[in-house]
């Protein structure tokens, strides 16, 4: 692979994550990062739609009308979407169960229309394929780091294994039960950004504005 | 050249953002996505269906306590008798062939399906027809008894089921299988050790009076179910759904006929 296709491929893991730096899709990420089993399919879905939703568009990006690209984008990414849920349910049943709308949410997900939108239409399919995959990863690693957090802390388990022994069955560990509910995430996610940040300073974005002081003025 | 291929260099020289050749890519498009979201919908569906039974199978399974890792479910399975059951006249029907009859389905058709003035259990509809699970033992007499009950919570409705012994009258376990209650509170209706509780509690005293009560204090032993800690909704939906399915317009006549050897 080529210096710039593995950068396409890396990039999005941390230097321009699409949750920390673009802050996109964030609400499925509140939402199937209670438990690892359910995050990790999540993540996989995710990929996979981000990447061949990529890969088709930029295919299509020379015959796509302008006024209705937008559309064409959606029925793409909508399409694909159905047939990753269709084939969880049929495959994984008991995940597609705690998903449940999770999954057909993704066509709203930004992540995947903002590549579409920003990346694919301009670049050759494998490029946008590998662009897709990379911020697909870039999500994912973000959905099971939150997803470790509120899975130890909230049930004491790690894919569904118990590590800390919970009170209710007998052992040591009181489990915190916010970190199960959605508003968890959004502090958990908040922290990260902030490390991330103070981490990489050019991440952080210049101010909009300043409050000036009487004698400056 | 021929016309047909002037008509096709024709159309490839239109602009991309001309009418005609937006109208032909949104249709194109359209006709492709949907051939492709059919075959998958269709080509899956048999697993799916598949999947859907099983599950259902496999909580059959857990309320009467057979189940257990690497069980074969299907075959585990073939010791319940199904039987559709006319909830108003407590007995028996052969109306209905056990193994294709949809509940649900039944609930929302007015043909088979009665609106509900008193409607505790918050279900609309009661379906006048429900597939009960007779678990018999190996000299063929009745050992347990599964009823399907459902009931709304606090965001949804719960459907699952209660294991009776043959008695009728003696909870032997209950478990839900569909649920969207909060993870951590209402939730916990699938915790092991809430659902333990279960065993051994009696739905009616011995006059026959409906007992069974979840709730936060404790008045008849016999009849208390412990209500989880921060899920009061949910702890009163289940209440209700119980005491509703338990009740007159659930399945007591069914459970008396059957004790009397009239169902």
């Amino acid at each position: 692979m080529s210096q710039t296709r593995k950068q396409l491929l890396t990039d999005p893991l941390v230097d321009n994550n699409p949750i920390t730096l673009q802050v996109l899709g964030i609400c499925s990420a509140l939402a199937v990062t209670s438990s690892l089993n359910v995050a990790f399919v999540m993540s996989l879905a995710v990929i996979a739609v981000c990447g061949f939703s990529s890969l088709f568009i930029s295919f299509l990006r020379h015959y796509i009308p302008n006024s209705i690209r937008i559309i064409v984008q959606m029925v793409i990414i909508a399409s694909l979407v159905i047939l990753v849920d269709q084939i969880i349910k049929a495959y994984a049943y008991e995940i597609s169960k705690t998903l449940s709308v999770f999954v057909g949410l993704i066509i709203t997900n930004c992540i995947v229309m903002g590549r579409a939108e920003a990346f694919a239409m301009k670049n050759k399919p494998f490029e946008s394929f590998v662009d897709g995959v990379g911020n697909g990863l870039g999500y994912s690693l973000l959905l099971m780091s939150v997803g470790v957090i509120r899975e130890l802390f909230g049930s004491g388990s790690l894919f569904g294994i118990m590590i800390f022994e919970p009170v209710s069955n007998g052992g040591w560990y009181v489990p915190n039960g916010l970190l199960l509910l959605p508003p968890s995430a959004f502090f958990i996610i908040g922290f990260i950004i902030w490390g991330v940040r103070t981490w990489k300073k050019s991440q952080v974005e210049a101010r909009e504005y300043k409050i000036q002081t009487l004698e400056e003025h | 050249m021929s016309k047909p291929n002037n008509i096709l260099t024709k159309f490839k020289n239109m602009p991309v953002d001309g009418m005609t050749k937006t109208l032909f890519v949104a249709i194109t498009l359209c006709l492709v996505c949907s051939m492709v979201v059919s075959f998958a919908a269709v080509n899956l569906k048999e697993i799916q269906e598949v999947n859907k039974a099983v599950d259902k199978q496999k909580n059959i399974l857990q309320v009467a306590g057979l189940y257990y890792d690497g069980i074969d479910v299907e075959k585990a399975f073939s010791s319940f008798q199904p039987i559709v059951v006319d909830l108003n006249q407590g007995k028996f029907t052969n109306r209905f062939d056990p193994l294709t009859f949809d509940d649900r389905k039944a609930a929302q058709d007015p043909q088979l399906s009665i609106s509900l003035k008193e409607d505790p259990a918050s279900i609309g509809r009661r379906t006048n027809f429900a597939t009960v699970y007779l678990l018999k033992k190996e000299d063929g007499s009745l050992d347990k008894v599964i009823l399907p009950i459902h009931g709304y919570g606090l965001w949804s409705t719960l459907y699952g089921f209660i294991a009776l012994e043959k008695n009728g009258n003696d909870i032997f376990g209950l478990q839900f299988y569909q649920h969207a209650e909060t993870p951590g509170l209402g939730a916990e209706v699938d915790n092991p050790k809430w659902k333990a509780q279960w065993k051994g509690k009696k739905i009616n005293n011995d006059s026959g009076e409906l007992m069974i009560t979840v709730a936060k204090t404790q008045k008849y032993k016999d009849h208390h179910i412990d209500a989880l800690a921060g899920a009061t909704l949910t702890s009163n939906g289940v209440d209700n759904l119980v005491k509703f399915w338990m009740g007159e317009a659930g399945f007591k006549k069914f459970l008396t006929n059957l004790q009397n050897g009239a169902a």
